[in-house]
Order: C-alpha cells, then structure tokens, then sequence
C-alpha cells in the first residue's frame, strides 16, 4: 500500500479528494439536483451583479422616473411600484437582501445546531439530556409565533431578523447531529482512538465532525429555503427591516397600496416568483445532497 | 398423480451487477400426499424456487420455463386467475414469521384474511374458522385476538400455518419453515405439518438448509447448489448414502443423534457457495470439491439416474460408480 | 393504575402468556394471564405520567419565556400605552399600580402565573377587553380555517404520498412529487394574493376577504353557505402550501414499508395490488407519521398566521398580527402562550395515541 512514500497528511488528502468526486458523482446522476444547482448559480450571479445591471438610485422613492403602477412597458419591463420604481429592479436587489439573511442564519443556526448536537452527543449525561430536551422544546414551539413575538419586542433590522430566525432553526440540526454522533461514536475506530488516549477534543475534530458534516451540509441546505420562506414571511407582515428591500418588504408594500384590488399582477408576480425559485432550487439541491449522503444509502453501498 | 412440476425451470435477476441466475433449469415434481424436500444452503435459489410459484418474484427477475400446478401453468396465465390460484391451489409457509405476519393487524384476522379474499365465507364464519384453524394447529382460539408480538417464536409459526391452511389449498410449500424454532418446538411443528400431509392428502414442498430434518419427514429429496439440482432420490437414501460430494458434506454438517459415528466424522464444508453472477466453469461445486477429477473442470455434469431410476445425481464421479467421500 | 387498561387491549383472560425473551423483556419473568394484564396498563400509568410531566415542564418553560419577552426585553408598556401622549408622574404611577408593575419582579411573575392559570389574562390594550373573551370570540374562526385546511391537507398529502411511495420512480410518482415541491416553495402569503387576484378580482367567483357578508341573512342555512363561500380561497391556499409536506412524509414512510416480508404473505394470499397497499401498508406506514401529523401543529399554527392575515379572516392570527402594531402587548403576550401550548398538547396527543394505535410499543413502553 505505501509502494509510494507519502506523508499522512498527502494520504489524507488524497483520500478526502477521492471521496469528493465520488460524492460529485453520485449527485451529478440526480437532474434534479444538478437543475436546482444551475438555477440556484443563476440567481446567486444575478444577485451578485445586480449593482452592475441596475443602478442604486433606481430604489429610491424620490428620484423615482414611472408614474404609480404602470403597467410593463419597455422602459419599465417589469411595470412599476406606487411610487413609480422599476419592479424589476426592485427585484433584482431584493434577491441580495433575501439570499444574504437566508445564508447567515442558516449558518449561525448550523453553527449552534452542530454545536450543541456533537457535544451533547459526545458528552451525553446530564449535560446532554438537558440540551436535547432544550432542543425539543424548540422544535415544538411554532416558529413563526417565536420569531414575531421576539421581532415585536426586540425592534426590526436585519440584525434582529437573522437572529431570530436563527433561533428558531437551530433545534433540528441539533438532533440530526447528536442522532449521528452517537452512530459514529458506536463504531470500532472510535473505540480503539479512545484506547490509544485521544481526547475529547481530538475525537470530536478528527473522527466526529468529519462523519457528520455531509449531513449537516445536506440539511443546511434544506434549512436555506424555510429561512428564506421565513424572511419574507416576516418582512411581508411588516416585520423586516424599513431601511432595505427584500421580496417580502416589497410585498408588503404592493399589499399596503393595494396592488390586488388594483389589479397590478406585475407588481405581485416577479417577487414571489422570485421566492418560488429560490427556495425550489434550495430544496431541490438539498434533496440531492441527501439522496448523497444518506447513512441509509451509504450503508447499502459499502 | 402429480401435483406440482417444474419444467426446466429458470429465474433470473437482472440487477446493477449484470444478470444473476439464481435457479437454472430445475426439473422436479410432487404428488399428491407426499413430501418432497429441497435441501441446499443459502442462496442456492431453494428460497427463489418457492416464490416462483405463486410469482412472487420482484418484477426484475424474469422467469422461465413451467410451473405446472395441476396441470395448469402458472407462468403464462393472467392476474385474474393467479390471484385466484393463489393461497387456494399452493399456499406458503414463510420463513421469518415475526416479518411476515402483519405487525398491527391481529392474527385472528390475517388468518381469516385469504378466506374472505377469496370470498368463500362471511366475514363471521371466517372469523369462526380461524379460531378452529388456530386450535387445529394447537392455540387456544382466544389468540386470535393477539397481535403477532404477543405471541411466541414457536406460536408465531403454528399461525402461519394455521393461515396456510385457511383455504384448503392442494399444496404447501415450507421455506425453512422450522429453522428460527428450538429444537423442541420445532419437532412440534414438523409433526404437525406430516400430521396434515398424512390426514388431507396435500402435495408438501418442505425447504431447509437442514438435511437430517428432511430425511426425517420427506418421502424425496432434492439437493440444490448454485441453482440446480444435483442431487435427488428416497430422502433417506440421499442422507445416509449421498451420491453426490455436496449432499454428503451437507449431511454432514447435522450431526445424527443417537449416532456417536458422525460426530468424529469432519462436518461442513470449505469455502463459500459460488458467486451466481461469476459462476466456475465446468462444475460449479468443483472449486470446494475433495473429489473433483479433470473432466470437472470444463464439462457441467447433467442429473442422470445412478442406481436405479429413482437415484439421480449430477456428478461424474457418482455416474461412473466411484466414492464422493473421500 | 390497573384502570387505564387501553379498550384495545386483547383479551388475555384465556391462552398462556407468550414466553418472556419472546416479547422483548429480557428478565422478566414469564407472568400468569392476569399478572400480564397489570403489567401492561402499568406500563400505560408510566408512559402516561412520563409524557404528561414532560409536557408539563414545557409547558411552564413557555410561561417563563413569555414573562421574559414580554415584561424584561420589551420596555415599560405604560410607554406604549399611552402612546407618548403627555401624562402626569401621577396618572402614570396610578397605571403602573393597576397593571400590577409597581410589584417586585417575583410577585409580578407569581402573578402572571396564577393569572394564565386560572384564564384571567388581563385586558387587551386595543379593544379595552378581556383578552379570555376576544378568544372565546375568536376562536372558532381560527379552529373552522385551520381544521378544514388541516384535514384536507392530510388527506390529499397521505392519498398521494401513498400512492407514489407505492410506485416509487413511476411517472405518477415524479410528476406529483414535482408538483407538490413547487407548492411547497410558494410563500403563503403571495400565493393567497395569487388566489384572491384570480379568483375573486378577476374571475369573481368567491369574495376577497372576511368571514361573512353583512347582507346575508341572519337564518342558518344562509349564514353557513355564506361561511363556506368565504372559506374556500383561504382553504385552498392553505391546503395548496401544506399539503406537500405530509405528501413526504407518507410517501417515505411507504418506501420504508416496502420490502416488508408482510406484503409478500399478503400478495401470496391472492389480495389485488390495491388492497395490498390499503389493507397491508398503509396502516403500516401511517404509524409513523402520527407523531409527525401532530408535530407538524406548529406549520399549522404558522401557516394560520399568514392565511388569516392575507384574507382578514377574523380569527386568532389576525388578532396576532393586528396586536404588533398596535402593539397590544397583553394579547401577544396571551396569544403566544395559547399557540406555545396548544402545539405542545398536541405532540402529547400524538405520544398518547401512539400508544394505543402501535401494539408494538406497548412492550418497551
């Protein structure tokens, strides 16, 4: 086996590039998965080059060009709001603020959740119950009644927003994680890394954490979308942040002015179609991902 | 008059490795009122021979050949009249009574279950005769009303029976119907299914790994490895006088009680059955074969009579008179 | 504890009991007929009293909370109350006396406590109300939307989640999981804009928003067809949205189910493909889900929200939302402890009903 002398490290490297193109594979073979990656490259480069197609000043209400609701023309593809801003660049910057509150309380959420998990999971005891029924609790409560209740005392900004809805996400990752821990700890290397006097902290880093985090990454990826669904659910009932636009802020607004009874489906489609495909090619990735990194179908396969 | 034939039978899945025959070309028949025993380790395709006659086969295994059920054969005719054939013409002992009974259904009424399927009574009288069922094969009828858990190893298998029995079916087939049961219990069992072979006059196919069980309740026997048959004749015949190299390690491996002999005798085998998608050439039981000549290397034996028409074996050292045990 | 015999529970009267090791109790000796049968209510009381505590720990910890929320990171209320309107240093300690707040913290807590307990949750600040009676009032609104939309949802989710778990990879299969993800993916709220643009602005054939119109008349028959012409478009929102998520959780527990051995007896037994599915493994499948149905109470409460909201029905959600911007501090307060709890009742029923729809926990309690 060691015909070529190669480092540890080099060993490990090369094993850990062998099982990525084996997992890249394994996903390519799934269309869904690989249509939700192209549309989800789409909307991320759309959503990175937005300050190059559309200009800034578009947003504000004061230097706004259109007349109130216009329908689509070609000056104003997309039509325009109450105020007479472009719709469509008003989507178009709304996909940053969506993506980038989506994205960060996923991760923080990831963050707390693995956290919690692998340590509960690894220490276990009293530690470990009171953390897991903590978790519990919070995937019981109706998330969206916890987060309007904190956004309603805490005040609204993308700040609070992230935070609460990080709050009330992290409690499934939790579980998940901790559920794997235990499976990997259960297993015979561990066994023998703890004969041989590894520590805790070298347990969890070196054998733990790298048999758990496919998982994690295949539902963060799930967790994406209900966050985006989240925001915008929030911003629309009024919650998010004034100052920025998001697609549901600008759903709020066409609600407020009463875009539905004025019939300006123009101002009510690009947003929440907006939403629609994000979150789809989220959860058809995710799926994928899955489909991947099930401990069921990995079983099967070794 | 026969009862069940299979004609060169043939099933073959078609999976992610390619296609795997796991029985190919088998030719056996079973009378009315007699047992025939098919004995063989596992995945010798004794367990795929019994789900092919009521094609139970999942859909990727394609089957060839006949299966003959009172001279009709079940291979080619519709769904319509499988269903009907099925559990009133042949009927199954599964192996495995825990999974194969329904976990949330109550044994009463999974007994009673293929009786009303097959409309032959009212739901009340159904009912009635699954509690006479479960007291034919030794349960009190108030068991009916307990839910497969409930019941223990060798109470699970008496249901299945009970069940097996529901509809009068003219066959039965027993896949390793006794294995999971202690030794006590499963004696209760083996004489309770010839109690029943000996009383109605059903045609029994009684499938186990374990040939000194065969040899003790079976009229045939057939030894199966790698698909085929090859060895077959009076079942104590098969045991206590193999002629084939297969069936004498296979009863080999049961040591006789009563008999001190066989327990100096080396039992078992060496080695693994052959891989069904990568089968030898030539003999396939060649590579763990003690007595294997040249010829076994590049010409697959046929079963042909040896002693007599009623001994059959597929090996060329037996056809040509020499020992198989060394 | 030998009174909590479930009624589903068989008859041991007659039979010896099943062998010890047989059923999952190692060590446990092998008990006479009626030693078995308190042993299984026993196990009944145990279960029971394990998940009631449970449930009432949580239920507590949502009291704690919502004190914490609402009385140590928001700000004064009287603030809020008189709404920056000028008042004197002496009407403002008279408010303060009669909300209770000139209280030490513990008395105010031990209060707050006593109070939700015994349903006196104070007056709303908006409507100058009791709150216990804005909900009484409210709630029926909240139950028929939610209910309705529930049930449907389940039941359209379980029919075809089974069906495509059953054929698992056919085009029925593919086409209905596709079409529930995309539903699924819709923000609620914009799909009911959808429907309301659609169906009532430009089709007309249902009204845009409320629970009844002021001009039907006051007999029955009138008033509920009036109801139920309101309540489609909301229903169907909100089915169209929720639907998707039992549809998945079906559909995978049947794909669970299907290499059961059991099915193979079954399709032995000359049952048609159908009743194989119907009569085998669904009841199999829909064990699992239960405890999921009842955990998913928390999407339902969501999901009123913002149904709610977008047609102004005028139940429990709406009263929710219209309470922040006010903001009516005692009825969020209250609403948010009435939704907390009843999705942790409801995982309690589901755990309580597990217990009589699995005879297979029973053994391991």
């Amino acid at each position: 086996m060691t015909a070529v002398p190669t480092s540890p490290r080099a060993l490990r490297r090369a094993r850990t590039r062998q099982s990525l193109a084996r997992s890249w594979a394994a996903y390519r073979s799934q269309r869904a998965g690989m249509v939700g990656l192209v549309l989800l490259s789409a909307i991320v480069v759309l959503a990175v080059a937005a300050p190059l197609l559309v200009d800034q000043s578009q947003l504000s209400v004061t230097q706004a060009t259109g007349g109130r609701m216009e329908p689509p023309s070609a000056e104003f593809p997309l039509g325009t709001d109450e105020v007479g801003r472009s719709i469509l660049a008003l989507t178009l910057w709304g996909s940053r603020l969506s993506l980038i509150i989506g994205l960060t309380a996923t991760l923080a959420a990831i963050l707390v959740g693995t956290a919690v998990g692998v340590t509960a999971g690894h220490v276990g005891g009293w530690y470990g119950w009171v953390a897991l029924r903590v978790s519990d609790w919070f995937m019981v409560l109706p998330s969206l009644v916890v987060a309007i209740a904190l956004l309603a005392v805490l005040g609204r900004s993308m700040g609070t927003t992230i935070l609460v809805i990080a709050l009330v996400s992290w409690s499934g990752t939790t579980r998940l994680v901790r559920a794997q821990t235990l499976t990997v700890q259960a297993r015979p290397y561990l066994e023998r890394a703890r004969a041989l006097g590894a520590g805790h902290w070298h347990q969890m880093t070196r054998h733990v954490l790298p048999n758990v985090l496919p998982l994690v990454l295949a539902s963060a990826t799930l967790l994406v979308p209900s966050a985006i669904l989240m925001e915008s659910s929030l911003a629309w009932l009024g919650l998010g942040d004034p100052n920025v636009v998001s697609w549901g802020s600008i759903l709020n607004r066409a609600s407020d002015n009463g875009a539905v009874s004025a019939h300006a489906w123009w101002y009510l489609l690009p947003p929440g179609l907006a939403i629609l495909l994000v979150v789809l090619a989220f959860m058809m990735c995710g799926r994928a991902l899955e489909a991947v990194f099930n401990p069921r179908l990995r079983g099967e396969g070794a | 008059m026969t009862l069940l034939e299979f004609e060169d039978l043939r099933v073959t899945y078609t999976g992610s490795r390619g296609r795997i025959p796991a029985v190919r070309g088998v030719d056996l028949a079973v009378d009315a009122g007699e047992i025939l025993g098919i004995a063989g380790e596992s995945g010798c395709g004794k367990s795929t021979l019994a789900m092919a006659v009521l094609r139970l086969l999942p859909r990727s295994a394609e089957v060839t050949g006949r299966i003959l059920l009172d001279g009709e054969d079940l291979l080619t005719m519709g769904w319509g009249r499988l269903r009907a054939v099925r559990w009133t013409g042949a009927s199954i002992v599964f192996q495995g009574a825990m999974h194969s009974l329904n976990a949330v259904h109550r044994v009463g009424r999974q007994v009673a279950e293929p009786i009303l399927v097959h409309g032959e009574a009212s739901p009340a009288k159904a009912a009635a005769r699954a509690e006479e069922l479960l007291e034919r094969v030794g349960l009190p009828p108030s068991r009916a009303r307990s839910y497969p858990h409930e019941l223990s190893g060798g109470q699970r298998q008496r249901v299945m029976i009970a069940m097996a029995l529901a509809c009068d079916p003219d066959l039965i087939i027993a896949d390793e119907a006794t294995t999971a049961l202690d030794v006590m219990v499963q004696a209760q069992v083996l004489e309770l299914l010839t109690g029943l072979v000996a009383e109605r006059g059903v045609g029994m196919v009684m499938i186990s790994h374990d040939l000194s069980v065969l040899s003790a309740v079976c009229g045939t026997a057939a030894v199966m490895y790698a698909g085929r048959i090859v060895e077959r004749g009076p079942a104590h015949e098969v045991f206590a006088q193999a002629r084939h190299p297969y069936s004498a390690a296979l009863g080999a491996a049961f040591p006789v009680i009563g008999d001190p002999a066989s327990r100096g005798r080396p039992g078992g085998l060496a080695g693994d059955p052959p891989d069904p998608a990568r089968l030898p050439e030539g003999c396939s039981f060649r590579p763990r074969c003690a007595v294997a000549v040249e010829r076994c290397g590049s010409e697959s034996p046929e079963l042909v009579a040896v002693q007599g028409a009623e001994r059959s074996s597929a090996c060329f050292v037996a056809q040509e008179g020499g020992p198989v045990v060394l | 504890m030998t009174d909590g015999t479930p009624p589903s529970e068989p008859d041991r009267a007659s039979g010896p009991a099943g062998d010890a090791a047989d059923r999952g109790a190692p060590g446990a000796p092998a008990a006479p007929a009626a030693g078995a049968r308190t042993r299984v209510s026993g196990g009944f009381g145990r279960y029971l009293l394990k998940h009631v505590a449970g449930a009432a720990v949580s239920l507590l910890l949502v009291l704690f909370s919502s004190f914490f929320i609402f009385r140590l990171i928001a700000g004064d209320p009287i603030d809020q109350l008189t709404r920056e309107r000028p008042v004197s240093p002496e009407q403002r300690a008279a408010m303060r006396a009669e909300l209770g707040l000139d209280q030490p913290m513990w008395k105010q807590f031990w209060d707050y406590i006593t109070g939700t307990l015994t349903m006196d949750l104070g007056d709303s600040f908006q409507y100058r109300r009791p709150i216990f009676d804005l909900i009484v009032e409210r709630l029926p609104a909240t139950l028929l939307l939610s209910g309705t939309g529930m049930v449907l949802a389940v039941l359209l989710g379980f029919w075809i989640g089974a069906r495509a778990g059953w054929r698992q990879g056919s085009r029925f299969d593919r086409g209905q999981v596709a079409t529930g993800l995309l539903l699924y993916s819709a923000p609620t709220f914009w799909l009911g804009m959808i429907v309301i643009l659609v169906f009532a602005r430009y089709l007309g054939l249902f009204p845009v928003n409320g629970m009844r119109s002021p001009s039907t008349p006051p007999d029955f028959w009138s008033q509920a067809v009036d109801i139920g012409h309101h309540l489609v478009l909301p229903v169907l929102t909100y089915t169209a949205v929720v639907y998707a998520g039992y549809l998945m959780i079906m559909r995978s527990s049947v794909l669970d189910e299907l290499g059961g051995d059991y099915l193979t007896t079954a399709r032995a037994k000359g049952l048609r493909d159908d009743e194989v599915r119907r009569r085998h493994a669904v009841p199999n499948a829909l064990l699992p889900t239960v405890t999921l149905v009842f955990l998913a109470l928390g999407s339902v409460v969501n999901g009123s929200i913002v149904t709610e909201t977008v047609f102004s029905w005028p139940g429990l959600g709406s009263l929710f939302v219209q309470s922040i911007f006010y903001p009516d501090r005692p009825v969020l307060q209250a609403l948010f402890v009435l939704f907390s709890a009843s999705t942790i009742l409801a995982v309690l029923c589901a755990e309580i009903l597990y217990w009589f729809i699995d005879p297979r926990i029973r053994r391991t309690g």
